[in-house]
């Protein structure tokens, strides 16, 4: 057990040396070497920033869909010839009733695999749509996959529409991923008020042109909407001249003539077209423009607009006009988002909290190796020896697969100091209780590093299902300290079985003969 | 030789009225769930005006409407930890808070930290808290059962129940706060009091397989004996690397490393008085783990 090839000595000494190469690499700044630029990243909690986590709300996305759905079945089976009544949806569910000699034919289009009614994905031997029938009574739904395409689909189009909306911003190195099937996750390292992204996250950004209307009659319908004070309130067409989509760019600007701060916008060709056809119909009347519901302001139209560039003004600060212009240039949300988690540390209390963790860090390391000096003489050297370059493997480990360190990650590294010591331990007291009946050295020695194996790996497994368990668990910063636990029970083991156990070794082979050895 | 096979009975007795206690203490006081769990929003504030105190900022913030609000020095004299329910769910609650504070005290105040968790949110932490301790548990009785025989599984999982029932119930009897942190530490106790306890067990069973003339109720407290050393030594190493985040760490980690600690030291007790005794009541012999190596 105590001998060592020259080889394998060698093998060992590179491989930490290595890793101590690239943990020393966080220390350096702006090195090109591709092996020596990495670092381990700060998590939230260490270098400030902002954690968000998004649900979509997608109640009225399945509610514009199913109206959508009922003009369509409606149409379908018009086309077709067959009679549907009471056509209308109720609590999330299409409803209608059809006579008896037409009951079976609706429910074999609705099953039939190339139906163009109703999408059938053969990936998931699913519909899109289920149809239930009682006593003529028809009832249309989703189905699990259908809702399922449809929330990741809108979950698709809104990450999409985040990320722009952040790299807008212009923050450094955001971090957006889906969670789940509805969820979207943020992290904004550095940022430590949140408050413009959530409000601007917070915006579903539909814009339309409609025209106000007087009478109450219009063939598209009208709805009365309130202006961005909640006081006034105006009549307005559902017919929609231009909406967001159409727009190609828009920015803040100063009108030169009114002194005030705009958004301008440029239109597509198709929107320029519709909107040169609107105004010069529309001149006299009042085109609102309608942001999520609500008027931003409703000017009259004097000319024409053919050139397919307008202005938006509504009492804008240049701040809130910048904010709107960027809404419209990325897009609209498909529905709306919830911020539904929110963490955020600043960055001096993460300074704060990467000291503490230091000094705690500091302060646990001397203790420990002064006990184990205390207790152990030469072999507390040999073993704190051991510990160091075990720290230095672990952070060699967590810069080479640059993971993230966090406050409770710390507390990892911290613990590990404290237990990487154990398997040492049961070695050199295992020693000890040969050497009572054994007079070689060496002899026990041997039989020391052999018989404390089973409880050493046993112990150290246990400890290392309860990190697994926890990292797939735990999110963020206790994920951090899952790594952190987890990884040090490797660099322990590896430095207690081929490091302390080379310097054992060669102690022990040196003093063969001596009495009391340990 | 210290013989602690003299108190088992003793320990065991005192052991089952902890975990009563801790029990009815879970079921009629319960646990302080923090923002993680329950819900809310919480405030880490610095004010750099020291004529602020706790009483000032509790009035200014029961004005605003915000439900149950708790308010808190938290380490520094300068520093305080606000929690309340946020209730309406305003979206824009912080901003309030600040322009509000603002008014009413000047300029005074950074925002240090901020954290708002939905009720959606914390009620699926609840819930995978919950199943994390539960597949631990589950876990290691499943690794000590193939690696051991079932009777040592059984002791070994009666002792983490035990660690983890009792430190929950310390957390009840001082209500402090449960957070996501405590669950990592509850975890971490697990593993802990399992690696405390598989040390023993290793060297019970070597025992058995070399002496059959020694009764279980010997042979545990020699193998206790025997591992005594390691126990205390690395029980108190690690006792140094915690007490040393406890105090030095910060406080956010302040709960973290106690649960830690108070589990290090029912862990290292249990692994002695619980673990073991179920050995010694369950009758376990040479025969136990010979039939084992048969197979």
């Amino acid at each position: 057990m105590l001998y060592f090839s020259k080889l394998r000595i060698l093998f060992i000494s590179i491989l930490t040396i290595v890793f101590v190469l690239i943990a020393s690499s966080n220390l350096i700044k702006n090195n090109e070497d591709s092996l020596f630029n990495k670092k381990i990243n700060l998590g939230l909690d260490l270098q400030g920033g902002s954690y968000l986590l998004l649900e979509i709300d997608n109640d009225p996305v399945i509610e514009q869909k199913l109206q959508n759905l009922t003009t369509t079945i409606r149409n379908y089976f018009k086309e077709k010839d067959i009679r549907i009544n009471n056509i209308k949806i109720v609590d999330q569910n299409i409803f209608f009733n059809a006579s008896e000699q037409n009951k079976q034919i609706i429910i074999d289009v609705f099953n039939d695999e190339n139906s163009d009614l109703n999408p059938y994905y053969p990936r998931f031997k699913s519909h899109q749509l289920i149809l239930e029938e009682t006593e003529l009574n028809f009832k249309v739904n989703f189905s699990r996959q259908g809702l399922i395409t449809l929330k990741t689909s809108s979950q698709d189009q809104a990450i999409e529409i985040v990320r722009r909306r952040i790299d807008e911003i212009g923050t450094n190195e955001p971090n957006i991923l889906k969670r789940g099937n509805n969820r979207i996750l943020v992290e904004l390292p550095g940022l430590d008020d949140p408050m413009r992204i959530k409000s601007l996250l917070g915006k579903t950004a539909n814009l339309t042109f409609r025209f106000v209307t007087k009478s109450k009659e219009d063939t598209f319908g009208v709805e009365k909407l309130k202006y961005e004070n909640d006081i006034d309130e105006a009549i307005v067409s559902k017919r929609i001249i231009i909406s967001g989509d159409n727009l190609l760019d828009a920015q803040p600007r100063m009108d030169s003539q009114t002194n005030e701060t705009v958004v301008s916008f440029s239109l597509d060709r198709v929107g320029a077209k519709r909107f040169g056809k609107a105004t010069s119909k529309g001149i006299g009347k009042q085109l609102a423009i309608v942001l999520d519901g609500k008027i931003i302001s409703a000017p009259v139209v004097r000319d024409t607009i053919a050139s397919g560039s307008g202005q938006i003004s509504g009492g804008f600060t240049f701040q809130s006009a910048t904010d709107l212009a960027l809404l419209l240039r990325s897009g609209a949300l498909p529905a709306p988002l919830n911020i539904i988690e929110e963490r955020t540390v600043g960055p001096d209390l993460g300074q704060d909290s990467i000291n503490a963790g230091m000094i705690a860090l500091a302060i646990g390391f001397f203790l420990v190796i002064i006990f184990m000096f205390v207790k152990y003489k030469i072999f507390g050297l040999i073993t704190n020896f051991t510990l160091i370059i075990n720290l230095l493997i672990l952070l060699g480990i967590l810069t080479l697969f640059e993971a993230t360190l966090t406050l409770p990650g710390i507390a990892g590294i911290i613990l590990t100091v404290g237990m990487a010591v154990d398997a040492n331990v049961l070695i050199f007291e295992r020693i000890k209780e040969e050497l009572k009946n054994e007079n070689n050295n060496i002899l026990a020695f041997d039989s020391g590093y052999t018989k404390s194996r089973t409880a050493i790996i046993d112990a150290n497994i246990t400890t290392l299902l309860a990190a697994i368990i926890l990292f797939f668990m735990g999110s963020g910063p206790i994920k951090g300290f899952s790594i952190t636990l987890g990884v040090g029970i490797f660099t322990s083991l590896f430095s207690v079985y081929f490091i302390a156990r080379l310097l054992t070794g060669l102690y022990v082979s040196r003093h063969k003969n001596k009495e009391r050895l340990i | 030789m210290i013989s602690f096979n003299k108190y088992y009975n003793h320990f065991n007795f005192i052991s089952s009225l902890l975990i009563i206690i801790s029990l009815i203490l879970l079921i009629f006081k319960g646990l302080n769930f923090g923002i993680d769990f329950k819900g809310g929003t919480l405030i880490e504030l610095r004010s750099s005006d020291v004529k602020i105190n706790v009483s000032s900022l509790r009035d200014k913030f029961s004005q605003m409407n915000l439900g149950d609000v708790s308010v808190k020095k938290f380490g520094n004299d300068t520093d305080y930890l606000i929690k309340f329910e946020n209730k309406d769910k305003k979206a824009n609650i912080i901003e309030e808070i600040k322009m509000n504070l603002d008014k009413s005290f000047g300029n005074n105040f950074d925002f240090r930290r901020v954290e708002n968790v939905g009720p959606k949110v914390s009620a699926e932490l609840l819930k995978s808290g919950i199943i994390a301790i539960s597949l631990s548990l589950a876990v290691m009785l499943f690794y000590i059962w193939i690696r051991f025989e079932w009777q040592f599984s059984l002791g070994a999982i009666l002792a983490l129940f035990h660690d983890v029932i009792v430190t929950l119930g310390v957390f009840s009897l001082f209500n402090l706060e449960i957070n996501l942190s405590i669950i990592a530490a509850v975890l971490t106790i697990v593993g802990y009091s399992m690696n405390d306890t598989v040390v023993i067990f290793d060297r019970v069973r070597e025992n058995l397989r070399k002496y059959s003339d020694i009764k279980i109720y010997e042979l545990t407290n020699i193998s206790i004996n025997e591992t005594l050393s390691r126990t205390i030594i690395t029980s108190a190493t690690t006792l140094f690397a915690l007490l040393a985040i406890y105090f030095f760490g910060g406080e956010i980690l302040k709960g973290f490393s106690l649960a830690m600690i108070l589990g290090v030291v029912f862990g290292t007790y249990s692994s002695i008085y619980i673990a073991n005794t179920v050995l010694v009541r369950l009758k376990v012999s040479q025969k136990t783990v010979l039939r084992d190596d048969d197979k």
